[in-house]
């Protein structure tokens, strides 16, 4: 199919003994959301990488809009946006110098005000990266990955350690880019996270893709067959709960 | 239209990358600190006391007789180094430069009287004085000793010869320039790239286009602008305040600039040595000090190693800042130009393919 974005065939990463990804396939199409699930140590963050072109692979085959990882890894670059788990930016520095020096790193001219704007933090500018709070720190290192109009964003984790607030308000920004016709491809074990924000998840364990489908597709096969929750399920959680007493105003602690 | 992939400039990148981190760097009150304020202390509390502790350095004239009183005498004393290796000219240079305090030539006749000749110089005054005193008494001794015994008397003839004063400024602020040119390239690189791979910094670029060599010149040229622009002020300062002495004026001071800059990129390798080597940024210390601190010690910062004994001089013979040292008083206060001290430089540039050799081997970017 034409409108594959990315293409992923056959891959494996071993580290010494370890195989940290053994040998998944999965392709993810123009302007979708794709998620892939998994616990800790299943192997997301490699496949991940691989895909950034920040980690050479051991055998399979990687292709991001036609272009091999193995030989055009600097084309790559150019049209990929790489959010990573830990963030990693000059602590002193303040907003709009940041985006300045990413935007000479991409060879963009860009209005460092105009992009805060689209993260919500153009009342930042003038903060250092090191004063912002975790939501804040997330919005802008996903402003970073759009600033060179990537045809893919990778987002690896993007809402861990943030609070109800903050993740719904990352929900909203990442639909946003892609309604501007930016594919993303994120990582998460949130389930409710990927059921609300994902066209399509694959679920991977100890380095092999268990499934993949959309949400509703997978839910839908479990009931089939006969699969019953334990607890009886109401139209509310307690996270309703929790945003109802809190409200869904983003906080900034 | 041409597609962007052609256009892409890697200079650019690298300008962004100097660029942002030199604004981190200056935001950094260490990397002030080490740079600027330490250099200038030393040179504010050495500025202040004048130099004890110095040899005074005689040289004594090829004609000189050497088998009487007088030269046994002086030769006795410890605070005087008496120089016999050296020509005529050499001389008359050494000492208007004030690198030698006095000239010595003691004739003998053949009724057995001792003449002395003594040549000091207008660059080394307190130096000269002492001296004459010394020479005083040493005569005056052996004059008493001999007139009981009915011998001839020894008389003074003395010359003064013009030249430069040489002051304590003028022999500190290249050490403790030198010495801050060191610690920037060794502290400051280290710690500049063990940073980066910890905040994941240089991870974050890694997912850019730019490669990875001109991140490397990129950071690195940030660092070097820094130190130079530390190291304009601390001339500065030494210059206007303590009236340290720049011959040639700002031709003194553009030698020094361009020495400065071949210095510090020998330095900077160290720095990406002990960035390899270092596990985390607590190691940084302990191994960039090995490297730095006896260089502080014996590389001529606070004394001249000729001060040192004759067993540690070879060691210090060997030490980069022992070199770059010598040339930067060479060219401010003798006014050589960055050709004429071609050996010192010559030697720094062997450091620096040795040190970036090791530097290849040893450094990480994970």
């Amino acid at each position: 199919m034409d409108s594959k974005i990315i293409q992923v065939n056959g891959l494996v990463k071993k580290y010494g003994d370890l195989t940290a990804v053994n040998g998944i396939s999965f392709d993810v199409y123009k302007g979708e959301i794709f998620g892939l699930l998994g616990p800790n140590g299943a192997g997301k963050t490699t496949t991940l990488e691989i895909m950034e072109t920040l980690r050479d692979k051991t055998s399979g085959e990687v292709l991001i809009d036609g272009l091999s990882v193995d030989k055009d890894q600097n084309l790559i670059k150019k049209i990929i946006g790489v959010q990573l788990q830990a963030a990693g930016y000059y602590p002193n520095l303040y907003l709009n110098e940041l985006l300045e020096l990413f935007a000479g790193l991409y060879n963009v001219d860009i209005d460092p005000a105009e992009i805060l704007k689209l993260v919500d933090l153009n009342e930042k500018t003038r903060s250092k990266f090191k004063e912002l709070s975790g939501g804040q720190k997330q919005r802008f290192s996903i402003c970073t990955t759009i600033i060179n109009n990537p045809k893919v964003i990778f987002l690896d984790e993007p809402t861990t350690g943030l609070d109800p607030q903050a993740r719904r308000n990352l929900w909203e920004l990442i639909r946003t880019i892609r309604e501007k016709g930016t594919t993303v491809m994120l990582t998460t074990h949130y389930m409710d996270e990927a059921e609300i924000l994902c066209d399509r998840v694959g679920i991977i364990d100890h380095g092999k893709i268990l499934t993949i489908d959309t949400p509703d597709n997978l839910i839908d096969k479990l009931l089939h067959e006969g699969f019953e929750r334990k607890k009886q399920i109401r139209s509310a959680s307690l996270e309703d709960v929790f945003l109802n007493l809190t409200g869904h105003e983003l906080r900034d602690e | 239209m041409r597609t962007e992939e052609n256009k892409y400039s890697q200079l650019r990148a690298m300008l962004a990358i100097t660029k942002a981190s030199l604004r981190s760097i200056v935001r950094n009150s260490s990397a002030v600190v080490f740079n600027l304020i330490f250099p200038l202390i030393f040179i504010i509390v050495f500025g202040f006391i004048s130099g004890g502790g110095f040899k005074i350095d005689i040289a004594v004239d090829e004609n000189s007789d050497r088998e009487n009183a007088v030269y046994k005498g002086l030769d006795s004393i410890n605070t005087i180094k008496l120089m016999t290796d050296l020509k005529g000219d050499e001389i008359q240079s050494e000492l208007e430069k004030g690198r030698i305090d006095a000239v010595i030539n003691i004739q003998k006749n053949e009724s057995g009287n001792i003449t002395v000749i003594l040549k000091t110089t207008k660059a080394s005054p307190e130096r000269g004085s002492i001296f004459r005193m010394m020479l005083n008494e040493v005569i005056s001794k052996q004059n008493t000793a001999l007139n009981s015994s009915g011998m001839p008397v020894t008389e003074i003839r003395e010359e003064v010869v013009e030249g430069r004063k040489f002051k304590t400024i003028d022999f500190i602020l290249p050490g403790q320039l030198g010495f801050s040119l060191l610690s920037a390239g060794v502290f400051g690189t280290a710690f500049i790239f063990i940073s980066l791979r910890q905040t994941l910094v240089i991870k974050r670029f890694f997912a850019t286009p730019v490669s990875k060599s001109f991140i490397l010149i990129g950071e690195s040229l940030s660092r070097l602008i820094f130190s130079i622009f530390s190291a304009v002020i601390i001339i500065l300062i030494g210059n206007l305040f303590f009236g340290f002495t720049l011959v040639n004026g700002v031709i003194t001071f553009l030698n020094m600039m361009v020495l400065s800059v071949i210095a510090l990129s020998v330095f900077l390798g160290f720095g990406f040595v002990v960035s390899g080597i270092a596990k985390n940024e607590s190691a940084v210390p302990s191994i960039a000090n090995l490297i730095t601190l006896p260089q502080f010690l014996l590389a001529g910062t606070f004394f001249p190693i000729s001060n040192f004994p004759e067993w540690l001089q070879p060691v210090s013979r060997i030490l980069p800042l022992t070199y770059l040292n010598e040339a930067l008083r060479k060219i401010s206060f003798e006014g050589a130009s960055i050709f004429d001290v071609w050996y010192d430089i010559l030697i720094l540039l062997i450091w620096g393919v040795i040190v970036y050799a090791v530097a290849v081997k040893v450094f990480r970017w994970e």
